[in-house]
């Protein structure tokens, strides 16, 4: 861990606005650094370096005439599941190669109006099914701590690329722990929003009810500027609300003097890795030399959640993957038959196993004669879940566990059984299902890989997350460090 | 008439009516439904079902949904789901229907009618449910191709259930008449039958006469006009008891319409249908409906067309016939209303006018009512006219023709073209002497008692004038003047 730490997002934005360095230049760096560390990383799908240099030259004006946007000139990914117009958007699927959006995601319209500049789009796990980013159609993401691993998933390109230091930020999204999970495994900070907080319009749909657009940065002050940006009520999204959006830049400030935090029992479960445990029970030790006040807390149901997400998520994702038909836009097969061969052949060819594995257990669980059994029942579990939530904050203000049972996982460790992987969402799925927001910050490190907090919140307190992640910040190192590895030379 | 009606049978049948409710817009995008556009060129991202986009409900098609559904005195959900309806076709775009399944936005409503010899009858309607159409899979454009048009898909229909309440075709086309009546009355659905706006799907069984049990059912699908609708059922009925009677037994099935042949066939059975795996759209939130726009729609509802059809009849004295035929379209209705307003008691005029000259001329025309080239107000000032005795009810229609044809208000052309009746005994005492001095031949037959002749003389007199005598006083002047000497 030699290399230097990095730069605050407020500070790069400072010197932008300094002419300290011209935001082509800035996005040049990225650029150049994006294109070196693809050999190693593979943690972009698309790189846009025209579009890159038209927005920073838009930026570069906007910043010369006083009208520049907050994060005028910043470079930063997508998740490749934002749709952006003219730019090929992917959902790392064959069954999208090449698909050219004719509009963009009102997380792409948000940050283009701040006048970020998206240098590419990042490798994830197709159609966000996954926690390895190994189930790419464009291959795996490598963790820029150790590249025998995994960076998480699915948002893992967006976390490698954070984490490597070629762009601040990166865009990501959650929908058991995608944005929260690979945060942990790379060391970065990652907020999942409270669900309906930031729009999904034009974010390529996985499962509808637990979706929510995300952001990976290097600090909780860094997630603070970025989703002041993003949210906001669309009403292009009838599941997004519409209510004021609080100073999260400004609430960063508060603290965590005070504050309740439920450190949960069902968070250090058997599953949990001693060494990850100890660590997470360091950075609460650091929280509460800050003023947090620790006390225990039981959330009973979600030893269910794994098994409520896994039929939830699933049923959607096997409506939500039903347009890819091979009939309007994306793979279609070559020579078909007939309607049965065109559809069987293209979402075959299209789709990866784990995505078919999805659409196949979705489809059971909907289906007539199972569907009490297993979906009407995973929703009352769901339900009991939002309950047992809603019972800890009547008591506490937040509360905190291990993001991940472990520190990142070997490349190909996944492959015997999914379901063993499944089970590592434990302490990420339920805050989906309970549509809360959640945060992953860096808490030390097991073995040289770094180990991840998970912070959940009451809805819509996202700026009581992001001030307690900026006071453990403040009393901790662990989100200043660097990979010892240069990614891009 | 069905074999049905004095057999051992009885037929049970239940409707399924596809309401396409007009808004301007699609029922969860921005894109037209205006019909008849060129292919795919009112298809939205959104109905293209592009990766990422996503419906949000249409507060107008809510609104009208609200609207007939209370006109249907159905219970209005204050809540509604919309859930998915998942099936793979070409021209379903999303590989999902949002439709309404556990919980549509009308329950329990009635919807009475009335067959041709009078008799009433109430069909309870089970539900009415919001939900998207799907596009056209376009066969014969291409060579060894089938083309699809997104410009249908996702426009706004409600779907109708009746519950199987209907007994006889007659029933079944009587009921859709008075359902489309009412649609195109509230300005739910303009009813274009041609155009698929009021589509019907049957589902017709038969079980023996007394039997409480329903037997098995076929459904018929689509058919788009109320006659092939009838001999659609009639033929099903009776192919129903024809089969049964053999010993056979009914597959459930759904059949189409031959419209050349008269018959049904068979287009899938029940062994192929669709498990449509139907659970709560998770992109919509469940739908509210503000008590303020069900009490807004419940003000705003006019006299619904069988009302005013029974006011007609009992309170104007009209016949049944004529009651029906100006209750057929609200439009015409209120121009019916309208011109009635200023000519209070006497509504058999009225509706004789409307349904003569100012039918003829629209139909000549082919103009809506909305489009007349004769107001109401101007149509009331010309029989104004007629009965205070300015005009003669024949002289009238030429009156009529002429303000059709834009020369001016009633009093204008009557002034113009001199067309007012002559009321003046000492224009009509000359017209009649002069009659009579002309013709003794025939004076002298009617006063040796041949009454036939009178009116032969008459018409003298009326020619005389260039028929503008006002008639009654031109017979009682004729018959004064004819009287042998006191």
């Amino acid at each position: 861990m030699t290399a230097p730490p990095p730069v605050a997002l407020a500070a790069l934005a400072r010197g932008l606005a300094e002419r300290s360095y011209a935001a082509g230049s800035l996005v040049e760096l990225a650029l150049e650094r994006a294109a070196r560390a693809q050999s190693g990383l593979n943690a972009l799908i698309t790189l846009a370096p025209e579009r890159a240099r038209v927005d920073a030259r838009r930026a570069h004006q906007h910043l010369a005439s006083g009208t520049a946007g907050p994060l005028a000139g910043i470079p930063f990914a997508h998740k490749d599941l934002f749709c952006t117009r003219g730019l090929a958007t992917s959902c790392g699927s064959r069954m999208l190669h090449g698909f050219v959006p004719p509009y963009d995601a009102t997380v792409v319209e948000r940050l283009d109006g701040a006048g970020a500049v998206c240098i590419g789009k990042a490798n994830m796990d197709e159609f966000a099914m996954g926690s390895s980013n190994e189930h790419s159609h464009y291959g795996p993401v490598r963790n820029p701590w150790d590249p025998g691993r995994v960076p998480g998933g699915s948002s893992g390109g967006s976390a490698a690329l954070v984490a490597a230091g070629v762009v601040p930020f990166a865009t990501g999204s959650d929908t058991g722990g995608s944005v929260r999970q690979p945060a942990a495994f790379c060391g970065i900070t990652g907020i999942k929003p409270t669900y309906g907080r930031v729009s999904r319009w034009g974010m390529v749909a996985f499962a509808s009810s637990l979706d929510q657009a995300g952001v990976l940065a290097r600090s909780a002050a860094d997630c603070a500027l970025v989703l002041s940006v993003l949210a906001g009520h669309d009403p292009r999204d009838a599941t997004s609300v519409d209510r004021p959006v609080d100073d999260y830049v400004g609430a960063l400030a508060e603290g965590v003097a005070g504050r309740r935090i439920g450190v949960v029992r069902q968070y250090f479960g058997a599953g949990v890795d001693a060494g990850v445990a100890t660590a997470v029970r360091g950075a609460l030790a650091v929280l509460e030399r800050a003023g947090a006040r620790l006390v225990d807390v039981d959330l009973p149901s979600l030893e269910e959640s794994i098994a409520a997400y896994y039929v939830i998520a699933p049923a959607e994702a096997s409506s939500n993957l039903a347009r890819y038909d091979g009939v309007r836009y994306g793979h279609r097969c070559a020579d078909p038959r007939d309607l049965a061969d065109l559809y069987s052949r293209s979402r075959a060819e299209g789709f990866g196993p784990e995505v078919q594995r999805r659409i196949l257990v979705g489809t059971y669980v909907l289906s007539a004669g199972y569907y009490d059994a297993y979906y009407g029942r995973a929703q009352r579990v769901r339900r009991l879940i939002a309950q047992d939530f809603a019972r800890a904050f009547a008591e506490v203000d937040l509360l905190a566990g291990p993001t991940a049972p472990t520190t990142a996982l070997p490349l190909g460790s996944s492959d015997a059984d999914p379901a063993a992987l499944y089970a590592a969402d434990v302490n990420t799925v339920a805050v989906n299902l309970a549509g809360l927001p959640g945060i992953s910050v860096p808490a030390g490190f097991v073995g040289g890989l770094p180990v991840g907090l998970q912070l959940v919140a009451p809805a819509f307190a996202e700026s009581r997350l992001l001030a307690a992640g900026h006071a453990l910040q403040q009393g901790s190192d662990w989100h200043r460090a660097t990979p010892a590895a240069h990614w891009y030379g | 008439m069905s074999a049905a009606m004095d057999s051992a049978w009885e037929a049970v049948i239940g409707l399924e009516v596809h309401v396409q409710l007009a808004t301007r817009s699609k029922l969860f995008s921005g894109a037209s439904t205006a019909y008849g556009a060129e292919p795919n060129t009112q298809a939205s991202a959104i109905d293209v079902a592009l990766p990422g986009t996503l419906p949000v409900p249409n507060a107008e098609a809510v609104r009208l949904a609200v609207r007939l559904g209370l006109a249907i005195e159905g219970s209005i959900a204050r809540q509604s789901v919309f859930a998915r309806k998942n099936y793979f076709y070409p021209d379903s775009p999303k590989g999902y229907q949002i439709s309404q399944f556990e919980q549509p936005i009308v329950a329990d409503g009635r919807l009475a009618a009335t067959l041709g010899d009078g008799r009433e009858f109430v069909v309870p309607i089970l539900r009415a449910h919001l939900e998207e159409d799907a596009g056209k899979s376009v066969h014969d454009a291409f060579h060894a191709a089938t083309g699809i048009d997104l410009n249908r898909a996702g426009t706004p229909l409600l779907e109708v259930v009746t519950t199987p309440a209907l007994h006889s075709a007659a029933e079944a086309v009587a009921w859709l008449h008075e359902l489309h009546r009412l649609v195109r009355w509230l300005g739910v659905c303009d009813g274009n039958l041609q155009e698929g706006s009021f589509r019907c799907d049957a589902n017709v069984s038969v079980r023996p006469r007394g039997a409480t049990a329903l037997g098995t059912r076929t459904e018929i699908k689509n058919v788009n006009s109320f006659r092939f609708v009838e001999k659609a059922i009639e033929y099903e009925i009776e192919r129903h008891i024809r089969e049964r009677e053999a010993g056979r037994a009914i597959v459930q099935e759904t059949r189409l319409y031959d419209e050349a042949q008269h018959r049904t066939l068979p287009m899938r059975s029940k062994e192929d249908a669709h498990d449509y795996r139907y659970f709560p759209d998770p992109d919509l939130p469940p739908l509210p409906v503000a008590e303020a726009l069900v009490e807004s729609e419940r003000l705003a509802l006019p006299e619904l067309p069988r009302a005013r059809h029974r006011r007609y009849v009992a309170a104007l004295g009209l016949s049944d016939y004529d009651a029906g035929l100006l209750t057929q379209e609200r439009a015409l209705s209120d121009y019916f209303e309208a011109v009635l307003a200023r000519l209070p008691g006497d509504a058999k005029l009225v509706a004789n006018w409307i349904q003569g000259e100012l039918a003829a001329a629209l139909n000549a025309d082919q103009r809506s009512v909305a489009a007349t080239r004769v107001s109401a107000t101007a149509l009331a000032d010309l029989l104004a006219r007629i009965k205070d005795g300015t005009v003669s009810g024949k002289l009238a229609k030429d009156v009529f023709a002429a303000m059709w044809a834009g020369e001016g208000g009633a009093d204008a052309v009557i002034a113009a073209r001199g067309l007012a009746q002559v009321s003046d005994d000492s224009v009509l005492v000359a017209a009649i002497d002069a009659v009579i001095t002309a013709h003794p031949a025939q004076v002298g037959q009617f006063r040796a008692g041949d009454d036939k002749v009178f009116g032969w003389l008459v018409g003298q007199a009326m020619q005389a004038t260039r028929g503008k005598a006002n008639p009654q006083r031109l017979n009682e002047l004729l018959r004064l003047r004819l009287l042998p000497p006191l």
